[in-house]
């Protein structure tokens, strides 16, 4: 197996994007992606594309062959593939895109990751996400997605003696960064008290304790290692990648506070890589819920089980904490266009190890880990990159 | 999603909990397996049916105040995740008690109940609901 870098990365505006449709953001992002990396069409060898569930979300099914026609790339007939495993979709098309430049079959590929959610009024896409669920067996009965994570919060709390307010200290913090990112969904300060009194949508999880629901897109470039230098002197190698399964519906876990998928893939990805967490300067994770933050720090080995709520309280997750977690603002407040998460969680971790992250920069950043997770847990890919 | 043909194959487990028994180690599973994850290649043809008491303990919920579309009428209402007194967790909403009496370990035993239906006119969909056991000498 060859040694793989990201050598571009492009990202687009994450929000509510009324007048960008779906194929506008990918080639977007696909073309900044191709700039940075300093690349031309006729080097990409193939594409991947990670989307969610574009046939709900627009109506739209063969996305690789759209993403190729939108960019210009099918006048070279260049092989597509959509991955779809929910909100890990991302995640895992940047999984897919590694094992096929690391195996030698394709030297540059573009990866990408899009999703267009604003087509659709609210209460649909609401619907759309909770395909992520067991259909016959939770959503069937009513279940929706924030009632799954409150259902976790509720029995972490249980468990743990996690308080509300440590749960409402991630949206605040996400928010702070947020307001950093100039890409985000959510520029905008909130308080534990505004969380607290936020319309409640499964309680103990107010909206404000929810990502929200955006357009946007995230690409990468990779390039086998030794011969990214062809192209750019900005090399960040891919150092870890890892991924692992779970039983789809929350109900077929021995324990809802742990998600074995996260332990597993972080296990395989810490191997791969020869670090430990405590190697990790920083991290990019799934936030897709507040209490999806905490569980994410605690399953990834930076804190002890039970410990996540106490360790964001006390700030240790903050840009200038000790373990920085979603300088970007995370899914809360950089927004989460599904398909696009995976791919702009490793873009961030790109521009921080670059030393490019602005006003958000994580200090000394050298090694940093992105965790991006489908459904309540049921799939998640985590990748370790490095500054070369 | 729920169309006629879709709900009707599940009629056995949704009216009356009916799950699986792996014969070759003693596991129930529901919903039904046709594979039991341990036994695997060994579980096949020993995957016997098994119908559930339908009592158990209440692992976790939530109040939903946001609701599906199908479910708009209903909000709030509870859903949780019930540990059935043969192993299993099973999810469903929580019904016949005020919501916060709603408590983690209360002992709740399944009813039968209408889960959604097809607008004015379609089919109704019925299933399980969970509700307290009421009769405190139970607990």
């Amino acid at each position: 197996m060859r040694d793989v870098a990201i050598i571009g990365v492009g990202i687009t505006k994450f929000g509510e994007l009324w007048d960008k449709s779906f194929r506008a953001l990918i080639t977007e992002a696909g073309t900044k992606a191709i700039l940075d990396a300093g690349i031309e069409g006729k080097d990409i060898d193939a594409l991947f594309v990670g989307s969610m569930s574009p046939g709900r979300f627009i109506g739209q099914e063969h996305i690789g062959a759209l993403v190729a026609d939108s960019s210009g790339l099918h006048v070279m007939n260049i092989p597509t593939t959509r991955v779809e495993n929910a909100c890990a979709s991302g995640g895992l098309a940047l999984r897919q895109a590694y094992i096929s430049v690391a195996s030698g079959i394709h030297d540059i590929v573009v990866v990408g990751g899009v999703e267009k959610m604003t087509d659709v009024i609210g209460g649909e896409a609401t619907d759309i996400l909770a395909m992520a669920a067991d259909q016959e067996w939770e959503a069937f009965f009513g279940v929706t997605f924030p009632a799954l994570y409150a259902m976790i919060a509720r029995r972490h709390m249980h468990e743990y003696g996690t308080t509300r307010e440590q749960l409402a200290e991630v949206a605040v913090k996400n928010h702070d960064n947020g307001l950093l990112n100039p890409n985000a969904h959510f520029r905008r300060k909130i308080t534990v008290d505004s969380v607290l009194n936020a319309t409640m949508v499964a309680d103990p999880l107010t909206v404000l304790d929810c990502s929200p629901i955006s357009d946007g897109a995230a690409a990468l470039v990779l390039a086998p290692l030794d011969k990214a230098k062809q192209y750019t002197d900005k090399i960040v190698k891919i150092s870890g990648s890892g991924q692992a399964s779970d039983s789809l519906a929350l109900h077929g876990r021995e324990d809802i506070c742990t998600f074995k998928a996260t332990v597993e893939a972080a296990r395989q990805a810490y191997k791969q890589a020869g670090v430990e967490p405590k190697d990790i300067d920083f991290a990019e994770v799934h936030d897709c819920f507040t209490i999806a933050e905490i569980l994410a720090i605690e399953d990834l080995g930076f804190v002890k089980k039970g410990e996540g709520g106490k360790a964001t309280e006390e700030g240790r997750t903050r840009i200038d904490g000790d373990i920085p977690i979603n300088p970007s603002g995370g899914l809360k407040a950089k927004g989460h266009p599904v398909g696009a998460t995976g791919i702009a969680q490793a873009a961030e971790v790109v521009l921080q190890l670059r030393g490019e992250a602005g006003e958000r920069q994580v200090k000394d950043a050298e090694i940093g880990l992105t965790h991006n997770i489908g459904g309540s847990g049921a799939t998640c890919v985590v990748h370790i990159l490095e500054v070369v | 999603m729920t169309t006629v043909p879709r709900f009707w194959r599940e009629i056995p487990q949704r009216y009356n909990l009916i799950g699986t028994k792996c014969k070759v180690c003693g596991r129930v599973y529901f919903p039904p397996r046709e594979v039991c994850p341990y036994c695997r290649r060994k579980s096949l043809e020993n995957m016997e049916k098994i119908k559930l008491s339908g009592k158990g303990t209440l692992y976790s919920y939530t109040i939903i105040h946001t609701p599906p579309s199908k479910f708009e009428g209903q909000a709030p209402y509870a859903v949780g995740i019930v540990e059935l007194e043969e192993g299993p967790r099973i999810t469903s909403q929580i019904v016949d008690c005020e919501l916060d009496k709603i408590k983690i370990g209360m002992k709740v035993e399944a009813v039968f109940r209408k889960i959604q239906e097809d607008g004015d006119t379609g089919a109704i969909y019925y299933g399980f609901k969970f509700k307290p056991v009421e009769n405190e000498s139970e607990r």
